[in-house]
């Protein structure tokens, strides 16, 4: 039997009163596979993710990570797992420097009397061997996050959800607010992801960035798999055919 | 490229230690012009040891409202927490209590007050720290006037009256001879352990992530609301030992103690560089806004200029030290 997926979710289903956000979705991803997830808005994207990372409980169906069945109640749940979400919004601490909020709430520290003091050295010397390994380049691990381009801060952002044994990162429109140039830097990382043998899963809405980089691309449609289809040689046409299918 | 010094680095790092020492720079500048219109005053060491007796007590409650400023909150009620805590302070000790325990009663009632504007904000979810801190200003205030019957209550312990007035002389019997007051040394060492607190342990991290962006504090799984009720804690606990040192300057608890002290913490803060927008500011700036404010009132006194007057150039030196403040942020962001 092949090693089982990285995360199944079978049969996924989710209402909000009367309105039903997912029907009996199967979503899986494999380790080392970028899965683009993609649909309009109100599609049930985030919905899906916010079950996967325990922001919701689903009203039936059920979640295995490595092949074990698992029930989130708190993102934290997810979190030791090492499933990573990198919001939208990046959710950077800008007035701290790129060491800081790589470590935020996790921070090394060292006893020092009665005090447990930050390990700046130690902390810096991790966040630039974690950075090289991604080959993400920075004036400086010192500087305020916020004087950082977009595509730096989207950058440390990534290298945040994965400088702590990252099995699966989340990430939420990645691209949509960088240039071609920064885009493309975004892109190549999430490929290096995949070769240390990370999973990823990217929402976005820019289908020529999702087709460049997806191994598979999963189409919501209204809260329904509309379908799965090869990331490299789906063509753009279909995909967006079934974004919009079955649409008046 | 990670791990390399980016060039013009070692520029950078020089030019934003010198924009730390631009107060100290103010600061040497104030106490030149000084010696400079009033030489046979203000350079001599009972003049300076007066004005760091003088400080203390704003200088202690500025600490801790640089706590809460730095979560991007504020703290209305400290003068009254202050002034409630001097009453009970003076109250307990008429009443037989041993010194060190009034002077606990007074800090913890401090923290006490602390909490509940802590646990107005995050349990009742009042929209804004500025309703919660008004409201306990105004009750603290009443508290007190209630417990002291609106008089004052001179004589306090021996003990209290050493924290606000004594002096350390150092280097007795030579020319070199200074006296240093006892409330000067507490305010230097709370300043230590607060630049500890908030610069080299992770829960001081977290109170500059959390004014800096709150949802950045939440992603990274840290506790915000107990971080916050936290932070009103130790400013209320401070004003406690605000109130102790200015207690044992006067020797008395008077019931108007502390009336308007709120807004000179929150002047100290301000012109000590911390951001109202939260997640930025040091105790060393505002250590240094606390000793502007000390310098400008002093020199105003010896060159007896009306108290008036003096309002109005505090209100001055805010607007300046503000603007001066944005100019540099502008000039940072074309830098970059």
């Amino acid at each position: 039997m092949s090693a089982p997926a990285r995360v199944e979710m079978r049969g996924i289903t989710k209402r909000f009163g009367p309105v039903v956000a997912l029907q009996s979705v199967d979503f899986s991803v494999q380790p080392g596979e970028v899965v683009g997830l993609v649909g309009d808005n109100g599609a049930g994207k985030s919905t899906l993710m916010k079950i996967l990372t325990g922001v919701y409980r689903p009203d039936a169906g059920e979640i295995r990570f490595e092949g074990r069945q698992v029930h989130f109640s708190s993102p934290l749940d997810s979190r030791r797992l090492g499933i990573e979400m990198v919001y939208q919004d990046l959710g950077l601490a800008e007035n701290l420097d790129t060491v800081a909020n790589l470590f935020l709430g996790r921070e090394l520290t060292r006893p020092v009397w009665l005090w447990r003091l930050l390990d700046e050295p130690a902390m810096e010397r991790r966040a630039a061997e974690h950075l090289e390994a991604l080959r993400v380049e920075l004036p400086s691990l010192r500087l305020a996050v916020e004087r950082l381009s977009g595509g730096q801060r989207q950058a440390v952002a990534i290298a945040r959800a994965t400088a702590f044994a990252a099995k699966l990162v989340i990430m939420d429109e990645p691209t949509a607010s960088l240039a071609v140039a920064e885009a493309g830097k975004v892109l190549e990382l999430i490929r290096r992801l995949r070769d240390q043998s990370v999973s990823v899963v990217l929402i976005s809405h820019r289908l020529q960035d999702v087709l460049e980089v997806s191994d598979r691309v999963v189409v919501l449609n209204r809260g329904r798999v509309a379908g799965v289809l090869p990331g490299h040689s789906a063509r753009m046409e279909d995909v967006v055919a079934l974004i919009v299918g079955g649409a008046a | 490229m990670v791990g390399r010094a980016a060039p013009g680095l070692g520029w950078d790092r020089v030019r934003a230690a010198l924009a730390r020492m631009d107060l100290l720079l103010v600061v040497l500048l104030m106490m030149a012009v000084l010696t400079a219109l009033q030489p046979q005053f203000f350079l001599t060491r009972e003049n300076l040891t007066n004005v760091a007796r003088q400080i203390a007590s704003n200088a202690v409650l500025a600490l801790g409202q640089l706590l809460v400023v730095v979560t991007a909150g504020i703290d209305l009620s400290v003068g009254s927490v202050m002034g409630l805590c001097m009453t009970v302070l003076a109250l307990a000790t008429k009443a037989g209590w041993p010194a060190l325990a009034s002077l606990a009663a007074a800090v913890a009632l401090g923290a006490g007050v602390g909490a509940a504007n802590g646990l107005a904000l995050t349990r009742l979810h009042l929209p804004h720290p500025f309703i919660a801190t008004l409201a306990t200003l105004n009750v603290a205030r009443g508290a007190t006037y209630l417990l002291s019957g609106g008089v004052p209550i001179s004589g306090l312990s021996p003990e209290v009256r050493w924290l606000g007035s004594a002096d350390l002389t150092v280097f007795p019997g030579t020319p070199l001879a200074t006296a240093i007051p006892i409330s000067f040394l507490v305010v230097v060492a709370l300043y230590g352990v607060g630049t500890v607190f908030l610069r080299r342990t992770p829960t001081g991290r977290h109170l500059y992530a959390l004014g800096g962006n709150p949802r950045a504090a939440q992603y990274a799984g840290i506790d915000t609301a107990r971080l916050l009720v936290l932070v009103y804690v130790l400013c209320g606990a401070l004003a406690g030992v605000a109130g102790v040192l200015l207690a044992g300057r006067v020797n008395s608890a008077y019931p108007t103690a502390g009336i308007g002290a709120e807004l000179d913490s929150i002047a100290a803060v301000i012109i000590g560089g911390a951001s109202f927008f939260g997640g930025r500011g040091t105790p060393g700036g505002v250590f240094l806004g606390a000793v502007i404010m000390g310098l400008l009132r002093n020199g105003l006194n010896l060159m007896n200029v009306s108290v008036f007057w003096q309002q109005v150039f505090i209100g001055l030196i805010i607007l300046l030290a503000v603007y001066v403040d944005v100019l540099r942020r502008r000039a940072a962001q074309v830098e970059s």
